[in-house]
């Protein structure tokens, strides 16, 4: 007989887990006290939110399951915001919560908040454990859950009589079996097939890849699919990563802040190829303009997420790898489209990423510096807003789970928690934080993580004392007013020193390269504070409601 | 935007009912009547909820159910032929005289039953589809309805075709 908390830390580690993020509290003590001497690691947040955003990060660069720990009411309620990030990112993380005892559930007890009930809406399932027995079955099938199909989110929410109770140890089972829950890989033969003749009749097929080519690590399949039929590839914000940068049939990010090419390209494809991607807003701009001349092709495992915005003309659901495989296995003959490649190349000749080159600090001049430095070998997390806008523009992504960013939610604060996580699943990797002054201020409190651990995350804030993106609407939109976006100048090496971190504060572009060397070549966390140009905009934009080669702020056409 | 009659079979676990009809309230879907109860299958319950919806957001919805872990089936019953029912009770004011007769009147052409004879109340029982059932209040309302309970509308295919169970 075993207590019910043994009986968790012991699950934990039956499925491979190594390293938790957390926090502690009342109705969780039982769970830290069996922390206390188990191989478990725990890492100690200072916020509950930078612990459910570190199991995210450590999740995405890692591709396994993140989890995190947090007590009743107030540590779970501040564990919301990072599973909501993770459930619109379809990223696997186990939040475990401290809950009052089961006798007292309901009764508006001391640090009581029903945060099954409260996460219902952003999470792939979840469970109320309300006896010791059930925890050993509950931790493997919500791993199982987290994991497989479109991952997600589960929350495992352990009444501390739970924790406290004794049961027998069972066995780990071979396989979970779930009757309401089976999610289909294989893609469907015929459609398959449909699909292949359409590619082969397209004179200008285009595929559009998302974050499902990460997730389900497809990266390789895509490649080999797009250089085999030479057909260019566009990714969404969360595709970034799954081709090289530098790839020439790799057109970069569309939609809103997307390449002027690679939106005209989607305007004019015949065929779209959707793997992994989800139509949304931010891609599309006015969706019924989205690729008005093309036939389109859905390939994903969520078969919800097929017609949900789009109308589709050939549905495949599975996995993105399974179904590519398949598709390369049945392809017979290498396709062509030179005409299509050639006027995309002179779409980027014509309407290539710029930004002015006058001497003064801009953000893209120190993305390219950075580009130079870390040549793609380093795990790039992003906040939300200009940030992480230039980051997507301006980094070379090369290879996947090499950029990690909040895309569905867009949550401020997100990325430098996320950047701890993503260090212990690459501790081999440098792990920079591209941040805005607003966002890092939203989680800023986890330099004292960092500094506890030595934690070497370096965090390059791009600071313009604004709310950059909203402002950049405020001056777009709404007749430069700058309601509330303006943010007084933060000393923020003196806030790393306080809590025993190094930095630098740069203003000039003769003091990026040194400031980057620096910092990489410190043991620990560094924070260097770009004063970046107060007013530069992310372009090209496509404003709220036109098509997407509507764009502003690109080259005339 | 039409009535779509869906047939949801759950395991019977807490929390189920709040994941199904979550759903619908985060769309913004009001529910027109839901009603649970076990059925075939120990440890399952099915559930049947009519909303009006166009046939695109309803599909969603569906989509969306069948991706929750304790639900094992979706059906919308409404292309289908069917049987649908519902229960009613009705307590309608019926003081002694020819109100109280005209009322026993109606309910025996509604083929509803009398369940309860008070001094100035009557309770009808009446069971068919919404259409009977809103028919038989709207001619009662004239007596004084009291108070009006019904279970929510419950389907089933009509023939040897059944909702089957898998997923």
């Amino acid at each position: 007989m075993k207590t019910g908390a043994k009986i968790l830390v012991e699950s934990l580690q039956r499925e491979g887990v190594e390293t938790i993020f957390g926090y502690p509290g009342g109705q969780i003590l039982p769970v830290y006290d069996e922390l206390y001497d188990s191989s478990l690691r725990h890492i100690l947040v200072r916020h509950e939110q930078a612990a459910a955003h570190a199991a995210d990060g450590y999740a995405r660069a890692s591709g396994r399951v993140g989890v995190c720990l947090a007590t009743s009411g107030p540590g779970a309620c501040n564990l919301v915001t990072g599973i909501a990030t993770a459930y619109m990112d379809s990223v696997p993380i186990i939040a475990i919560t401290g809950q009052v005892p089961t006798t007292m559930l309901g009764n508006d007890a001391f640090q009581e908040s029903d945060i099954t009930g409260i996460t219902m809406p952003v999470t792939k399932h979840s469970y109320l454990v309300k006896k010791t027995d059930e925890i050993s079955r509950v931790v493997q099938e919500a791993f199982y859950i987290a994991g497989s199909g479109r991952p997600g989110p589960v929350l495992i929410d352990l009444p501390k009589d739970t924790q406290t109770g004794m049961a027998k140890d069972v066995p780990r089972a071979e396989k979970v079996v779930l009757r309401g829950y089976n999610p289909t890989y294989k893609g469907h033969t015929r459609q398959i097939d449909k699909v292949i003749s359409l590619i082969i009749e397209a004179e200008r097929p285009l595929i559009y890849a998302g974050g499902g080519v990460i997730s389900s690590n497809a990266s390789a399949e895509l490649i080999s699919l797009a250089t085999t039929l030479g057909i260019p590839v566009t990714t969404t914000l969360m595709g970034i990563g799954c081709m090289p940068c530098d790839h020439p049939l790799n057109l970069g990010m569309l939609g809103m802040h997307g390449t002027e090419y690679a939106n005209f390209a989607v305007t004019e494809s015949d065929l779209l190829i959707a793997i992994g991607a989800r139509f949304d807003d931010r891609v599309t701009g006015k969706i019924t303009d989205f690729a008005p001349h093309a036939k389109i092709v859905h390939i994903d495992i969520d078969p919800a997420e097929i017609g949900k915005n789009k109308r589709v003309d050939v549905p495949v659901v599975g996995d993105v790898r399974a179904v590519l495989t398949d598709m390369l296995n049945s392809i017979k003959k290498k396709g062509v489209h030179d005409i299509w490649l050639k006027k995309i190349q002179h779409w980027r000749e014509h309407h290539p990423l710029t930004y002015k080159k006058d001497g003064r600090l801009h953000p893209q001049y120190i993305l390219h510096q950075m580009n130079e430095l870390l040549k793609g070998d380093a795990t790039i997390v992003s906040e939300v807003g200009q940030n992480q806008m230039w980051t997507a523009q301006h980094f070379c992504f090369r290879r996947p789970r090499s950029w990690i960013t909040s895309g569905g939610l867009g949550t401020m604060g997100y990325g430098f928690p996320a950047a701890i996580g993503a260090h212990f699943a690459r501790p081999d990797l440098p792990v920079f934080d591209v941040a805005g002054d607003g966002s890092i201020q939203m989680n800023i409190q986890e330099l004292g993580t960092v500094a506890q651990y030595k934690i070497p995350v370096k965090i390059a804030i791009l600071n313009n004392m604004y709310l950059g993106m909203v402002r950049q609407w405020q001056e777009l939109f709404f007749d430069r007013r700058y309601s509330y976006t303006e943010l007084p100048s933060v000393d923020f090496v003196k806030i790393a020193n306080a809590y025993g971190v190094e930095g630098v504060r740069v203003e000039t572009c003769e003091d990026v390269m040194p400031a980057l060397k620096e910092s990489l070549a410190c043991e620990g966390a560094f924070v260097i504070d770009f004063r970046i140009e107060r007013e530069d905009n992310v372009f090209p934009m496509v404003p709220a409601g036109a098509a997407i080669n509507e764009m502003i702020g690109g080259h005339p056409r | 935007m039409k009535p779509h009659t869906l047939s949801v079979l759950v395991e019977n676990k807490a929390g189920v009912l709040s994941r199904v009809t979550g759903l619908f309230s985060r769309r913004g879907f009001n529910i027109e009547s839901l009603a649970v109860g076990p059925c075939e299958e120990p440890g399952m319950s099915r559930i049947t909820i009519v909303v009006i919806g166009d046939d695109a957001q309803v599909e969603q919805v569906m989509k969306q159910l069948n991706k929750l872990v304790e639900v094992i089936k979706v059906s919308d019953l409404t292309e289908n032929e069917r049987v649908e029912r519902e229960l009613a009770l009705i307590k309608v004011t019926a003081e002694q005289g020819s109100s109280r007769a005209d009322i026993m009147q109606i309910a025996a052409i509604f083929r509803a039953q009398i369940v309860d004879v008070g001094a100035k109340s009557l309770i009808l029982q009446v069971i068919g589809d919404t259409e009977k059932i809103d028919a038989l209040e709207k001619l009662l309302r004239q007596y004084g309805i009291k108070e009006f309970v019904r279970t929510g509308t419950v389907g089933i295919l009509r023939g040897s075709k059944t909702v089957s169970s898998s997923k």
